[in-house]
């Protein structure tokens, strides 16, 4: 009897499943030990297909800016430390030729060359720190969060050398001490590991929008470029937006109106 | 025997120097954990619900364990909640639901931390309850 592709593949796809349903070597020697039926999302969560931004510059001011980052930072418990060599940044004010190299001109309009720009990670959806990073502590989730596991890091920096937008910042020391007021309901971080912008993942958890995203009065729009209904793709069909770094092919969810 | 004294003498303070660290080593290392649970926050509660997410045994022998899969569902497969055995459901986290009723980190984690001489290093990025002593 020979055997059609097709029944192949039902076979394969059929033992994957008995392998997947039977007994694992785990609940043999943890019988009844977590299932999944025992975890869940919070119905309030949000859920989108792809998590974007709009960062819009003609409404964002350098006052505002500062807020965003503030926010940021202090719900996230990243250290102030001065010296530049050392510094943790999740997002910051970034130069017109520093944010997008190569599109600056000679004759450049002046309110654009000395604007302040509001950088952060792009949430690349083809994001180059998730295929270098070894141990898997860089990566992206189904709705296109580049997420980091503070568990998995071992600091190995492959990531910040991949990641072509300077969006990663690496504990030289225990950030601690560098900490003005903890948040005592987020974790800070150890010395030896990366870290970076993750898009709020514990916000949307909650069902809240990112903390810059609430700080902008409305300069920062979110949501879900999957969806064709939502606002932040009415308002990237109504204006024209650059990308940073779009020749990189790296594909950044946050688009910017200049 | 010649010298024979001496000799005793020798090994008496031989087996007394052999065995010293045993007599001195102190109440700490060997008095048996006790670990408390009379925070405010678990007072507040009515007797009845005085109960951890778990039993007592399980979260005796298996709380390790249990932290490491919350974290896991909760940093990479994005999950909020716990459904326990009971079925109550809470939120999975060490810094906001276990700390929050457990926030005598000394009489509680570190009796049994310190008894068996592991240091988890939980304590480096999750930030421990405030405590006045
Ligand atoms: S901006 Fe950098 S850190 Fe962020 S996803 Fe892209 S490559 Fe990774
Ligand atoms: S999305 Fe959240 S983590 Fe990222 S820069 Fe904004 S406030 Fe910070």
């Amino acid at each position: 009897m020979s055997t059609s592709r097709r029944q192949f593949l039902k076979m394969i796809g059929a033992s994957a499943v008995i392998g997947l349903g039977g007994i694992s070597a785990f609940e043999i020697l943890q019988p009844g030990q977590f299932e999944a039926s025992q975890l869940s999302k919070n119905p309030e969560a949000l859920v989108g297909k792809r998590w974007g931004m709009v960062i819009d510059m003609k409404k964002l001011d350098n006052e505002t800016m500062q807020k965003c980052i503030d926010a940021c930072h202090r719900i996230h418990n990243v250290p102030n430390i001065d010296n530049p060599k050392e510094e943790i940044k999740w997002i910051w004010p970034e130069t017109f030729e520093h944010a997008f190299p190569g599109m600056e001109s000679k004759y450049m309009s002046e309110e654009i060359e000395h604007m302040q720009f509001l950088v952060l990670c792009n949430q690349c959806d083809n994001p180059p720190c998730v295929r270098v990073c070894p141990t898997k502590a860089t990566f992206k989730r189904a709705d296109g969060i580049v997420m980091m596991d503070m568990h998995r890091c071992i600091g190995c920096r492959f990531c910040m050398a991949a990641c072509p937008f300077g969006a990663r910042s690496f504990n030289w020391r225990n950030p601690r001490p560098f900490i003005k007021e903890e948040n005592r309901e987020y974790p800070t971080r150890m010395k030896g590991v990366v870290e970076k912008c993750t898009l709020c993942y514990e916000r949307l958890a909650k069902g809240l929008k990112p903390a810059c995203v609430e700080e902008s009065n409305g300069a920062l729009i979110f949501g879900d470029l999957d969806d064709p209904n939502s606002e932040i793709r009415k308002v990237l069909r109504e204006h024209y937006t650059i990308r940073r770094k779009s020749e990189l092919g790296t594909e950044p969810s946050i688009y910017y109106i200049i | 025997m010649y010298n024979g004294g001496k000799i005793i003498i020798g090994l008496l303070i031989f087996v007394g120097l052999v065995i010293t660290p045993f007599l001195f080593s102190g109440e700490k290392a060997t008095a048996k954990p006790d670990p408390k649970v009379n925070t405010p926050e678990i007072l507040k509660l009515p007797e009845s619900e005085r109960k951890c997410i778990e039993s007592k045994e399980y979260m005796r022998s298996e709380h390790m364990k249990l932290l490491n899969q919350w974290r896991d569902w909760v940093v990479r497969d994005a999950n909020a909640l716990y459904t326990s055995t009971t079925g109550k459901q809470y939120k999975m986290s060490l810094q906001n639901t276990c700390m929050k009723c457990h926030s005598n980190k000394k009489d509680f984690c570190d009796q049994c931390h310190n008894y068996t001489a592991v240091k988890p290093y939980c304590w480096d990025c999750h930030i421990e309850p405030k405590e006045e002593s």
